[in-house]
């Protein structure tokens, strides 16, 4: 049963690999965006009842983080006719080399955490974390404002993972939760990113630093 | 129906707000509004609302009295407001008083809320309407500062959503129903799946510590509290802290329940006095006099986690602290918003003899000044000396030295960029600003220090029980 589950889970790890190593900002939008859609299905995938509430989650959450929020980023990126490429803080190699180490740590970690007999044997609980610790790289070695709403989005999906473990038993958290975060915090962030195309020729973060003294 | 009217109220005087045309009139609706949540207020609060048991939003100790702090702020602030944007004719105002209206709905859903989901989503809320108030000014300094408020924030609440799952989890695997109303969590704490409840305090430390702004999650503080209006840093750092600092401590009763209290409160005094190092060592030379407010309640930001940290009468002392910093950041970022107003600068280099120009903001700024650094007789020399005198008992003697020290560094730090604005002749070009000492811009600064004056002396029986029942509730041994 949990086998399905265990093959999309992987998919979305390699996603986090994805999107650490590209060079082009499309991409990384992109493999956000397939990563979130896959997540999105897993619902549908989770043993249990196919109550209506699970099938409106799991519409909901592939069109907002699927369609909704690339589009947004993708058209925050044309309008401010910035360059294509993610400028790093930290390369490509080493951000993939920590993704790596991340994931082990993750799978070990998660090795000694109990579980409800359910979840036993799957690979949820290293997935969340690991994707969380993505989420966190992208964000904090990435330069432009739209490569951070990316890295936020990835946190998010981590977030979502380990929601799974809890749409049976407490759907309403997981439900508010990622709707919530998705629907106002990035449609802010949208608004935010379209204000600083107004105040700057490129939405970034580093040019933002420079106006501190 | 005072919960509803309570959450209501501001809500429909934010839609008023929204749909007023004038920007004239509309800023007379915060005091409205404030003066008409602060006397519901104080009616159920005198009425004495049972606490209902089992229900999403209700009335307890620690919530009476903190919406109390963060309702009577917002009142002073509304009195503030109308001829602050008076003279900021320039500015529409329409978004900044709905913003703020609602941002008074999330505080008291937040501080009412008795359900761990709920609270969460009523902290988020609580920072979506807040950052377009930080944005008022609406230059690439502020948007700057708005874009890192909304950036960490958002992965503060990020953790503290996965800091919740984690904790709900823990409650799941213990057997314990799938109730997520404190209440319940509470009651079935023991049974609890420990590494989870452990991990999940961790996370729910950092996400809510990221919107109170412990250090090292504070980084959007100096730059939203420094390019925000005056009037909007007196309800982050007076407001939004408390709400956030609420959120912990909710949480910290159903960890401590659970019999991981010992484990809490090594990370609270932990995280208590790093934040309390970390801003020391900014508040030395700090030209920036906002950007110093800023580090300061990052500062009481800590010595309300290490109160909480060293338990027993340290926790009594913590929540009174959280009401005499409230209302003192309240005065100083009032004062400070008309000195800035007055020079249209906030350095140490420009701003020279404030005491001078604007003789009544900086008399206050200077009173609130002696306030926050613990000297008596003000309010906040009686909660810190309640968490010194309680770390010293409790046999914390190395985090009362370390306390003490880091207070002797912050009052001199921020003592010399304090008295170099308010000392000195001001600069021709400051005295040519139109701002004028007025009563409108003035008294309620003047008051919110008054109270604190006053509960440096005493502290009124009602007030104390309060006191002593929200530190009652989360004193509880398993």
């Amino acid at each position: 049963m949990a086998q399905p589950v265990d093959l999309v889970l992987v998919l979305v790890l390699l996603a986090n690999f994805l999107i650490l190593g590209t060079g082009w900002m499309r991409v990384c939008i992109r493999a956000a965006a397939f990563q979130g859609v896959l997540l999105s299905l897993l619902p549908l995938l989770s043993p249990g009842e196919m109550v209506w509430r699970v099938i409106v989650m799991a519409a909901g959450a592939a069109i907002v983080k699927g369609i909704l929020i690339p589009s947004l980023l993708v058209k925050a990126m044309r309008d401010v006719h910035i360059r294509h490429e993610v400028e790093p803080y930290v390369g490509f190699i080493p951000s993939l080399f920590l993704c790596a180490l991340g994931t082990g740590f993750a799978i070990l970690f998660s090795g000694r955490l109990p579980l409800a007999a359910e979840h036993v044997g799957t690979l949820l609980v290293p997935a969340a974390l690991s994707t969380l610790l993505s989420g966190f790289l992208v964000l904090i070695t990435r330069k432009f404002a739209i490569t951070q709403v990316v890295g936020y989005l990835v946190l998010e999906n981590g977030i979502f993972v380990f929601g799974l473990l809890l749409i049976e038993a407490m759907p309403f958290m997981v439900e508010v939760g990622v709707l919530l975060d998705l629907f106002v915090g990035i449609f802010i962030m949208g608004i935010v990113l379209n204000h600083i195309q107004r105040e700057f020729s490129a939405p970034e973060i580093e040019l933002l630093a420079d106006e501190e003294e | 129906m005072m919960l509803e009217l309570l959450i209501g109220l501001p809500i429909v005087a934010a839609a008023v707000a929204f749909l007023c045309p004038s920007d004239r009139l509309r800023p007379w609706l915060l005091p409205a509004a404030g003066l008409a949540h602060l006397g519901t207020l104080g009616a159920s609060a005198y009425a004495g609302q049972p606490a209902a048991p089992r229900v999403w939003l209700g009335f307890d100790a620690l919530g009476t009295l903190l919406l109390g702090i963060v309702s009577l702020l917002f009142l002073l602030c509304g009195l503030y407001a109308p001829r602050y944007l008076a003279l900021r004719a320039e500015r529409p105002n329409r978004i900044f008083c709905t913003c703020y209206l609602l941002f008074l709905a999330a505080a008291s859903v937040v501080l009412l809320s008795r359900h761990l989901g709920l609270l969460w989503v009523a902290v988020e809320a609580l920072t979506l309407v807040t950052a377009p108030l930080v944005y008022f000014n609406r230059n690439s300094r502020s948007i700057a500062a708005t874009w890192n408020y909304l950036m960490i924030s958002s992965v503060g609440i990020a953790l503290a959503l996965l800091g919740s799952l984690f904790l709900a989890y823990s409650a799941h695997i213990g057997g314990s129903g799938t109730s997520l109303l404190f209440d319940d969590l509470a009651l079935n704490a023991g049974g609890f799946a420990k590494p989870w409840l452990r991990a999940a305090f961790v996370l729910l430390l950092l996400g809510y510590g990221t919107k109170m702004g412990l250090a090292p999650l504070h980084t959007w503080k100096p730059e939203a509290y420094g390019e925000a209006p005056g009037i909007v840093g007196a309800i982050l750092a007076g407001g939004v802290t408390s709400c956030a600092f609420a959120a912990l401590l909710r949480v910290y009763r159903v960890i401590n329940i659970a019999g991981e209290g010992p484990f809490a409160r090594k990370l609270l005094v932990f995280m208590g006095l790093l934040s309390m190092a970390w801003a020391a060592a900014f508040m030395v030379r700090q030209r920036d006099f906002k950007k110093l407010l800023a580090y300061s309640s990052i500062e009481h930001m800590g010595i309300l986690v290490l109160g909480i940290g060293i338990g027993g009468a340290g926790v009594w002392g913590a929540i009174l602290h959280a009401i005499n910093n409230g209302l003192t950041k309240g005065a100083m970022f009032l004062t400070a918003g008309n000195i800035h107003r007055a020079y249209g600068a906030k350095t140490t280099g420009e701003v020279r003899g404030a005491l001078r120009r604007v003789p009544v903001s900086a008399g206050v700024f200077l009173a609130a000044f002696f306030a926050i650094t613990g000297s008596p007789p003000f309010g906040p020399f009686v909660s810190q000396f309640t968490v010194l005198n309680a770390a010293i008992g409790g046999g914390h003697g190395r985090a009362a030295a370390v306390f003490l020290i880091l207070l002797g560094i912050v009052f001199f730090g921020m003592g010399a960029t304090v008295l170099s604005i308010l000392q000195g002749t001001p600069s021709v070009e400051a005295e040519a600003t139109s701002f004028r000492d007025e009563v409108a811009n003035v008294a309620p600064a003047i008051a919110a220090i008054l109270i604190v004056l006053v509960l440096g002396i005493w502290i009124p029986d009602p007030l104390g029980d309060l006191i002593d029942q929200a530190a009652a509730g989360l004193e509880v041994r398993p």
